[in-house]
């Protein structure tokens, strides 16, 4: 029998230069390798699955090899957390830590990507998961159904090159922030409210998140103006789409400018404003 | 002195967008916050001239004042 590459690669010609995905699931039952398997050998081999084809262009092969390779914690499955986990799917990030404790509630039907009349009471990790496996079946998901917080924020952090904030609490995010700061590793960060939402990113080691929430929580409060203005749509959308760029670009080695900066806006206005941290 | 102000997102709602506010030599980044009436609580962000800044820090004349109400929501 051809080896997988041989047979990837033959595949990859008669079809026009990328692999498809046919090709793949024939793969998959001839040589018994998983997807993620035969991603990882035909992106070594230099071999783009037809499903990345209009990746390439703007972050290469490496970068596309560099995403398979990537582990991502994304904090929250809700309105942030479903959007960045369908973007990081699409991509090509080949491993995803998905966490949160709760499951679907008609209230989170209006924006909240992973939601459907199916999911309804379902737990949100697990859906995330489901999710994946039907947009990208290379793509593997660790579903934690679990509060992320300081008994187990180090712990879910293990192994990930990056840790994304999906989160809807102060305190939360917070301490996310500072496990990733100890394992050295890029925190994006995003938040919304109705027309409104800010989003930054980490660098490894540093105290950003933290000292951007310095003042809020003094009188308790773990949350912001979405308690009275709610979230849309669009915002969570938004701030995902941001994040998942941001990812992309520190995966693939690019860098983000968004780094050590806070954008913040107002989708009502269009408008955006951009701060030093 | 006069510096600017600017609120952001819900501050601006029965206040104003931007003003130029009158503060005493030596005022802090709280006194613009009191002056522009929003309560410190509210107060979640504030930049100085693009910058991150603490409520205690000192302003000078023309300095830009830029305050956010806290966003959490996910």
């Amino acid at each position: 029998m051809e080896s997988i590459v041989g047979y990837l690669t033959a595949a990859a010609q008669a079809a026009g230069g990328f692999i498809p995905w046919s090709a793949e699931l024939e793969a998959a039952g001839r040589y018994g390798l998983s997807h993620r398997e035969i991603e990882a050998a035909a992106l070594k081999a230099g071999l783009v699955p037809a499903r990345y084809a209009r990746n390439i262009g703007t972050i290469g092969l490496e970068g596309q090899r560099a995403l398979h390779r990537a582990r991502v914690l994304v904090a929250g499955c809700g309105g942030l957390g479903g959007n960045v986990i369908e973007g990081l799917a699409r991509l090509g990030v080949g491993s995803v830590v998905a966490v949160d404790p709760d499951a679907f509630d008609e209230s989170n039907m209006n924006r909240q990507l992973l939601c459907t009349v199916e999911s309804l009471g379902r737990p949100k990790a697990e859906e995330a998961a489901r999710r994946v496996a039907q947009v990208n079946p290379a793509a593997i998901v660790t579903a934690v159904r679990a509060r992320l917080g300081p008994d187990n924020a180090d712990e879910l952090l293990a192994a990930c090159d990056l840790a994304i904030d999906a989160l809807d609490s102060v305190s939360a995010r917070v301490c996310l922030s500072e496990a990733a700061a100890r394992r050295g590793i890029p925190f994006i960060h995003a938040a919304v409210a109705g027309w409104y939402g800010q989003a930054s990113v980490q660098a490894p080691g540093s105290a950003l998140v933290a000292g951007l929430y310095a003042g809020a929580g003094a009188d308790g409060a773990d949350r912001g103006e979405e308690t009275r203005l709610g979230n849309q749509s669009y915002g969570p959308a938004f701030a995902a789409a941001l994040e998942v760029a941001a990812a992309c670009a520190i995966l693939c080695g690019q860098g983000s400018g968004l780094s050590g900066r806070l954008l913040t806006w107002d989708l009502k206005a269009g408008s955006s404003a951009g701060f030093d941290l | 002195m006069q510096i600017a102000v600017k609120l952001f997102a819900t501050l601006r709602d029965g206040r104003f967008e931007s003003a130029p506010i009158e503060l005493p030599i030596g005022a802090l980044v709280s006194d613009a916050i009191e002056a522009a009436g929003v309560p410190p609580k509210d107060a979640a962000v504030v930049f100085v001239n693009g910058r991150h800044a603490e409520p205690g820090r000192p302003l000078s004349p023309g300095d830009a004042v830029a305050i956010f109400p806290p966003v959490g929501g996910g």
